[in-house]
């Protein structure tokens, strides 16, 4: 079955610092990877690359069989990969509810309505309810996304991002600024929502408890380049990664100690 | 039914809307023909700030220029009255609007590449263009002496009402009053079912996270033109209805200082609401006559009121009123 | 056209260009430090004008004329700017600096009211009359190019214009102080975080861009009367240097006052109902290639 997503030969630098070296990465349909590495490894930046916010300065990215290298940002959305980001990302003055719906219109392409009102179209605003229901968020429906709790926030970060209805989805460190109490039912809230409808998703997480979890395939990234990849018990044997990404190996280096 | 959090519901709106049409319609018998001169200026410059603040307050974007589009749309009216012996105040408007929407095209497709500082410094540059044109090329524009625009020459509503014969000037009044005020009620509402479509709501977000818009699927500049050029359309209107009521268009309205009171008047309603803009322009129309009257330093009083408005109460007045409101468990 | 036309218009568009140095000069650096842009800079610009002229034509500068002739004029003729400096001194820690948090729309609207302040004030103290400093310029004299003659003043505000160039550039690349603007410019928390006083710093950059302007006003009135909105209009054209060389950058202000100037003086030989117009199109254009501007930082 030929992937989804292919990376060829990636490559981008920051004046000497190699954000992404090489990078041939290649995601198969329905999988769930896990993008995980020690800070500065360079996975933001591969996802920024992919999603168009950074132009790679060679290299080429074919999704769907289709050579998306050239693609603008709203090209690529377009395409259906969509993301969603490490430092929430949301429209802050519009409530829950809006921003999910504004993402429907976008998607369908109703945005240039000038004259139909946007609370009057009942189709968009079922499927926005449903969204929001899905990340359970319906609570908070009409509160400005300002003044919604963080866990809420990342959520719906990520309800934009499924709200695309995308064939690929990039999440970046979905779960990271929030309390340790809230990670497990948010990162359920995700994995239930992708794997019930077959999304394929790519998530960069720090959280090893959380990659183990639920990913099919986990790629280790170090200095811009794929270090190692393999399933959650290939990775969890593979000392070289257990070193680069805790400072330590032997077989008890992923379990928590605590 | 999703209801926009800061703002009364629809009914709620629709009430008060009719409310003041009533209260404008009445008024014009109240009041000497002055006053009622006073606030046809008032709807005229409220339709110039409705349309400013499409970009401001809705797209996010500031801009020094629009005495540009207001200009064109009082010197087109000028032309075509002189040039073309254009009676029809429809016609006037249609062929106005229509020449500040290519005007408002072109300026905005160079300026919406940019925002912030840079966006502002070139909407003004780009409209001084307008004005050195108006005023070097005097013996096409009339140069400082600028054109007359004679309200006796106009016709209203097809020709159905017009201002020759005998008490021509009062009924000048009282008609055009009416017809500025039908205008200013059409322009509301179609800038209230703008904003409030999903184009507003992207608009919206562009204003936001124009990050995040383009990530999810939102077309960025296309729309920021788009919200220009609307933007311009309004306030170019706004000069179309402005010249007969002052009989001359002169370069003066295209020099940037204008620009300038165009966002004074939208921040002194409040930016930040849809309401802000009209009751601003009412507000700065009575504030800087009653300013220019009283002393020659008027500019003086009303930089003194912007810094005021700008330090004190950035929310400006409707923005402020909507505070206390929800302070006192009002809304 | 004889070659000593070309030589005089040349030297007209380097007059004008040292003058428009001297304020685009002073915005441009004032937006670089403090991402601040300040739409009464023309204004300042203006009452640094305004003052010079009163300082040299008043009672006081005719009797520094009489005891100390050219030279008594030339040590009053930079009131302007100094007046402008320490205005500048005194409104940002109180006008400005409650702007820096605010969104950027906030400055604008600020400046502006100040632009509508001082537009009064000038009138208020100096009237609706033109003052000139003409004096200075009348005893200089000119000098013979051919068969024409050119002010010898003129001569002096290129030189002037030039010497100021070069002054701000050692300041700011080889000075200490240079160091902690560029430092601020940069990144003010980092700044801070070694130990630069960021608030006297601003104070000072907003003291010298304001210092600048008046300087430009200071020089000009010899040349030039003071008039009525000259503020105003002078700002438009700092805007089309800026946006031409780049808003935050000595180098983009200098070739920027250089290209303006010499493409507004062979407009008005050449074209002179649009040379405002072509001005507008060259820097509308430069910008649809060099979005910053030719040198500037985003």
């Amino acid at each position: 079955m030929a992937a989804l997503l292919q990376t060829i030969d990636l490559k981008r630098y920051f004046g000497d610092t190699r954000a992404v070296d090489n990078v041939n990465l290649s995601i198969a349909e329905r999988e769930f990877v896990s993008l995980v590495g020690p800070n500065g490894a360079g996975k933001t930046s591969l996802i920024n690359v992919i999603s168009a916010l950074l132009r790679p300065d060679s290299g080429q990215i074919i999704f769907r069989g289709k050579d998306i290298t050239r693609f603008s940002v709203t090209q690529r959305v377009k395409a259906g990969i969509a993301r969603s980001f490490q430092l929430v990302n949301v429209f802050d003055d519009l409530s829950a509810f809006e921003n999910v719906a504004l993402v429907i219109f976008s998607r369908e392409g109703k945005i240039a309505h000038l004259g139909a009102l946007a609370h009057l179209d009942t189709d968009v605003i079922t499927e926005a309810d449903k969204v929001l229901d899905h990340f359970g968020l319906n609570a908070k429906r009409d509160a400005i996304a300002r003044d919604l709790a963080q866990g809420e926030r990342k959520l719906l970060d990520v309800a934009l991002a499924y709200a695309l209805k995308p064939k690929l989805l990039f999440l970046d460190e979905p779960t990271s600024g929030v309390s340790t109490r809230d990670k497990g039912q948010i990162m359920d809230t995700i994995a239930s929502v992708v794997r019930g409808e077959g999304i394929t998703a790519v998530i960069v997480e720090h959280d090893m408890d959380v990659v183990f979890k639920y990913s099919d395939r986990i790629v280790v990234m170090t200095q811009g380049a794929i270090m190692a990849q393999g399933t959650p018990d290939e990775i969890r044997m593979n000392e070289q990664v257990a070193l680069v990404l805790l400072g330590t190996s032997g077989p008890d280096a992923f379990t928590r100690k605590d | 039914m999703p209801r926009a959090r800061t703002g009364p519901s629809v009914p709620a709106l629709l009430v008060v809307g009719i409310a003041m049409v009533v209260v404008l319609a009445v008024l014009p018998r109240l009041i000497v023909p002055y006053q009622t001169v006073l606030i046809t200026y008032g709807l005229v410059f409220a339709i110039a700030a409705l349309g400013f603040n499409l970009l401001l307050g809705y797209t996010g974007l500031l801009s020094f220029g629009h005495s540009a589009y207001f200009g064109a749309g009082a010197y087109a009216v000028a032309f075509l009255m002189r040039d073309l012996n254009v009676q029809s105040m429809e016609l006037l408007i249609i062929g106005g609007v229509l020449g500040t929407l290519v005007i408002a095209a072109l300026f905005g497709f160079v300026c919406v590449r940019y925002t912030r500082i840079f966006f502002g410094i070139l909407t003004l540059a780009l409209s001084q263009v307008l004005w050195s044109l108006a005023f070097k090329f005097f013996w096409v524009t009339g140069g400082t002496d600028g054109l007359r625009v004679d309200s006796a020459k106009l016709s209203l509503i097809g020709g159905f009402i017009d201002f020759k014969g005998a008490g021509a000037y009062q009924r000048f009044v009282y008609s055009y009053y009416y017809y500025v005020l039908a205008l200013f009620i059409v322009a509301t509402v179609s800038m209230w079912i703008i904003v409030h479509s999903p184009f507003g709501k992207a608009l919206q977000a562009i204003r936001d996270n124009e990050v995040r818009a383009q990530f999810v699927g939102v077309r960025v500049r296309r729309y920021r033109w788009l919200a220009f050029m609307i933007s311009g359309a309004f306030t170019g209107l706004a000069g179309i209805l402005w010249v007969p009521l002052n009989g001359l268009t002169t370069p003066d309205i295209l020099y940037w200082p204008f620009s300038g009171e165009l966002v004074f008047m939208t921040v002194l309603g409040g930016f930040r609401t849809f309401t802000g803009p009209i009751v601003g322009a009412m507000a700065f129309n009575y504030l800087k006559t009653y300013a220019v009257a009283s002393t020659e330093y008027w500019q003086l009083l009303l930089g003194v009121v912007l810094l005021f408005l700008v330090v004190v109460l950035p929310t400006g007045i409707v923005g402020t009123l909507a505070r206390i409101a929800t302070k006192l468990g009002i809304r | 056209m004889s070659p000593n036309i070309v030589i005089i218009q040349l030297l007209n568009a380097l007059f004008y260009a040292a003058v428009l140095f001297l304020i685009a000069a002073g915005l441009s650096l004032i937006y670089g430090v403090m991402r601040i842009v300040n739409l009464a800079h023309g204004t300042l610009y203006a009452l640094g004008a305004y003052v010079s002229a009163w300082a040299v034509g008043g009672a006081f500068g005719a009797a520094l004329a009489n005891n100390l002739g050219l030279a008594g004029l030339f040590l009053v003729l930079p009131a302007g700017a100094f007046a402008i400096a320490a205005l500048g001194a005194v409104l940002e820690p109180t006008l400005l600096r409650p702007f820096y948090r605010r969104p950027e729309e906030y400055h604008l609207l600020a400046t502006f009211g100040l632009l509508m302040i001082f537009e009064d004030v000038i009138k208020y103290l100096f009237g609706g009359t033109p003052l000139s400093a003409g004096t200075i310029m009348d005893r200089m004299g000119s000098i013979p190019i051919g068969r024409l003659l050119f002010p010898t003043y003129n001569l002096l505000v290129i030189v002037i214009g030039l010497l100021a160039a070069l002054a701000l550039w050692w300041f700011i690349y080889r000075t200490r102080f240079g160091v902690m603007l560029r430092a601020t410019s940069q990144d003010r928390r980092m700044a801070a975080a070694l130990g630069i006083n960021v608030g006297r710093v601003y104070v000072q950059a907003f003291a010298i861009g304001c210092f600048m302007a008046g300087l430009g006003g200071a020089v000009v009135v010899p040349a030039q009367a003071a008039v009525l909105g000259m503020g105003v209009e002078a700002l438009v054209l700092a805007f089309v240097v800026v946006v031409i060389g780049g808003l935050g950058s000595l180098e983009g202000a200098f070739i920027g006052a250089l290209i303006v100037s010499l493409v507004r003086t062979a407009g008005i030989q050449f074209f002179a109902e649009i040379e405002l117009a072509v001005l507008y199109l060259i820097a509308a254009a430069v910008l649809l290639v060099r979005p910053t501007g030719l040198f500037g930082k985003a």
